[in-house]
């Protein structure tokens, strides 16, 4: 695309179509966000706001003082580690068995789709009400099989709650796995299966020589935005257990609602100024990880 | 055998995916007896309607509908417009700024919004905008555009500029061109992120919480968030509320499939 000569036409044309978005986006996303990170640096108590004084960095010292913060970074890493290795082994496997044609695959996919089109809230629910200490259906199918004897409180013991809220979100998850794996499985050319397998490389070879590494870096990039989305998704963990029992379900996105439902604005701030640098570091760390395997290979 | 463990794995998945939904279904069919009762039965002994009546007798539920239908419709219309514009600027000009408007609109997708929260009630306090869906609306539509326009602008850039050349020699002006020639090719597209929108403003709760807490003004979710706040969830009634609320997302995803399916993966391809 060449860039033709100013004229007051072309200009004004541009400036028509792109500015209402951009207008909108500056006014309600980005002069939020910066008042955001300006408040942490305030006392700013939506319950007191006579005074709103910077405080330094106070707001920050108090989160890092919290235990519950402390808790909720550690379950982070649980939610997002555990979240993110079963929905990519298990979307892996899918998209592996959904590579090859077969009849009635367009409706398969379009009925596995299906938890895309509910909210992270709405799931939590549902997976809220199944796994009921005393009515749901898990402990009926888990006693039915015989596989415990007697039922579990799942939503209301610390020891359980997280692995159940991280089941919900295996659930919701593995299909974009499997969706996005299945796209980048079908960008590798078919010549280059042609060639392994007229040298005679068995199947498992020619996964592991041929298709791992031609979608290595795309693999590596849908892991990383999976890693901010998880991380970024309080919705289901706020309807499922509302960041309990006793903290053990809190994640750091859960934590920072909490306070802005508890009116601190400063804290929040702080909270997602801290949350924001982590994420920054955690994707330059990775970036480069995943970078400097590329060369070494 | 390679075939039958296959099907096996698949058939398993397919019921793991779809039971939820169905558990859903037959909880809200349930009269309350039965819902909270051991045993539990796989399909209600008596098949009944009262949680769909009650929500709408007892719970507003219809005031509910109809406000987070008019959200979801004006915010998404709006939202599609801008992304039309914007994204055919992005795919068929280029000039300064071009890059910095794509990375601002980038870079929203990836940052934790909800630092944003709290400020955001502020200004909705101060432009009086609180217990409003107008307020609701301005937000959510700040919120979808630049989605809305980094995924029109993917569409156009897939049709031939020669297209548009060929309708400006003759004689057509810039915009007549785009309107007559190039908005026909891509309806399907725009159906798509105007559905998609849809769904999201449909779903959001986070931002309708801070902002909606007076009975005329809430949406879906608000409502039904007010539901788990209470003691004792009445399950019956929040079955039957889940079901109300994710049929017509079901109806409009399913339509749009494909194409969530290549804005999804046209993002990571390209990265």
């Amino acid at each position: 695309m060449t860039r033709p000569a100013f004229t007051p036409r072309r200009a004004g044309f541009i400036a028509l179509c792109l500015l209402p978005g951009v207008v909108f986006v500056m006014l309600f996303t980005y002069y939020p966000m910066v008042r955001g990170a300006v408040i942490a640096f305030q006392r700013y108590n939506l319950f007191d706001l006579t005074s709103t004084p910077f405080v330094g960095l106070e707001n920050f010292r108090a989160v890092l003082a919290e235990d519950r913060f402390w808790t909720a970074l550690r379950n982070t890493g649980t939610w997002v580690g555990a979240s993110l290795f079963f929905q990519f082994v298990l979307g892996f496997g899918l998209a592996l068995i959904l590579r090859r044609n077969f009849r009635g695959r367009g409706l398969y996919q379009a009925w596995v789709f299906f938890p895309w089109a509910m909210s992270g809230f709405l799931i939590g629910l549902l997976w809220r009400w199944m796994f009921n200490g005393q009515f749901g259906v898990i402990n009926d199918l888990l006693l039915k099989t015989g596989i415990i004897e007697e039922p579990i409180g799942f939503l209301a013991s610390p020891g359980w709650a997280m692995t159940s809220v991280i089941v919900a979100n295996v659930w919701y998850g593995v299909t974009f796995f499997a969706i996005m794996i299945l796209a980048a499985l079908q960008g590798v050319p078919r010549e280059l299966y042609e060639a392994a397998g007229v040298d005679g490389a068995s199947r498992l070879r020619q996964f592991w020589h041929v298709t791992l590494p031609h979608i290595r870096p795309m693999l590596a990039l849908i892991v990383l935005l999976r890693v901010i989305w998880i991380l970024n998704f309080p919705d289901l963990i706020y309807s499922m257990t509302g960041g309990g029992p006793a903290g053990s379900t809190d994640i750091v996105t859960t934590f920072l609602i909490q306070q802005v439902i508890g009116g601190d604005y400063g804290k929040a701030g702080a909270v997602g100024l801290l949350v924001l640098a982590l994420l920054l570091a955690f994707s330059i760390f990775y970036l480069n990880v995943t970078r400097s395997d590329e060369t070494t290979r | 055998m390679r075939r039958l463990a296959k099907t096996v794995v698949l058939t398993v998945w397919l019921l793991i995916t779809l039971f939820p939904l169905y558990w859903i279904v037959v909880t809200s069919l349930k009269p309350k007896a039965e819902i909270f009762s051991v045993p539990l039965r796989y399909w209600p002994a008596n098949v009944t309607f009262e949680h769909y009546e009650e929500l709408f007798s007892f719970a507003d539920f219809d005031v509910y509908l109809l406000n987070s239908l008019m959200v979801s419709l004006v915010s998404a219309a709006i939202v599609t417009v801008i992304g039309v514009l914007g994204g055919y600027v992005l795919a068929r000009f280029s000039f300064a700024g071009r890059g910095a408007v794509m990375m601002a609109f980038l870079v929203t997708q990836m940052i934790p919004l909800f630092i944003a929260l709290g400020p955001l009630y502020l200004m909705m306090s101060d432009l009086d905008l609180l217990n409003r869906l107008a307020g609701l609306m301005l937000v959510y539509v700040a919120m979808l555009v630049p989605f809305a326009t980094i995924i029109m602008r993917g569409f156009y850039e897939r049709i031939p500029v020669a297209l548009e050349e060929a309708a400006q020699v003759d004689g057509a002006s810039r915009l007549v061109a785009m309107v007559r020639v190039v908005i026909p090719v891509m309806l399907p597209g725009i159906a798509a992120t105007f559905i998609f929108g849809f769904v999201q403003v449909w779903n959001e709760l986070f931002l309708a919480i801070t902002f909606i807490d007076s009975e005329d003004a809430k949406t879906i979710p608000v409502a039904m968030n007010s539901f788990i706040t209470q003691y004792d969830i009445d399950w019956g009634q929040m079955a039957a509320a889940t079901v109300v609320s994710v049929v017509p997302t079901l109806v409009l995803f399913a339509a749009i499939r494909r194409y969530i399916v290549e804005g999804l993966t046209a993002g990571a391809v390209k990265g």
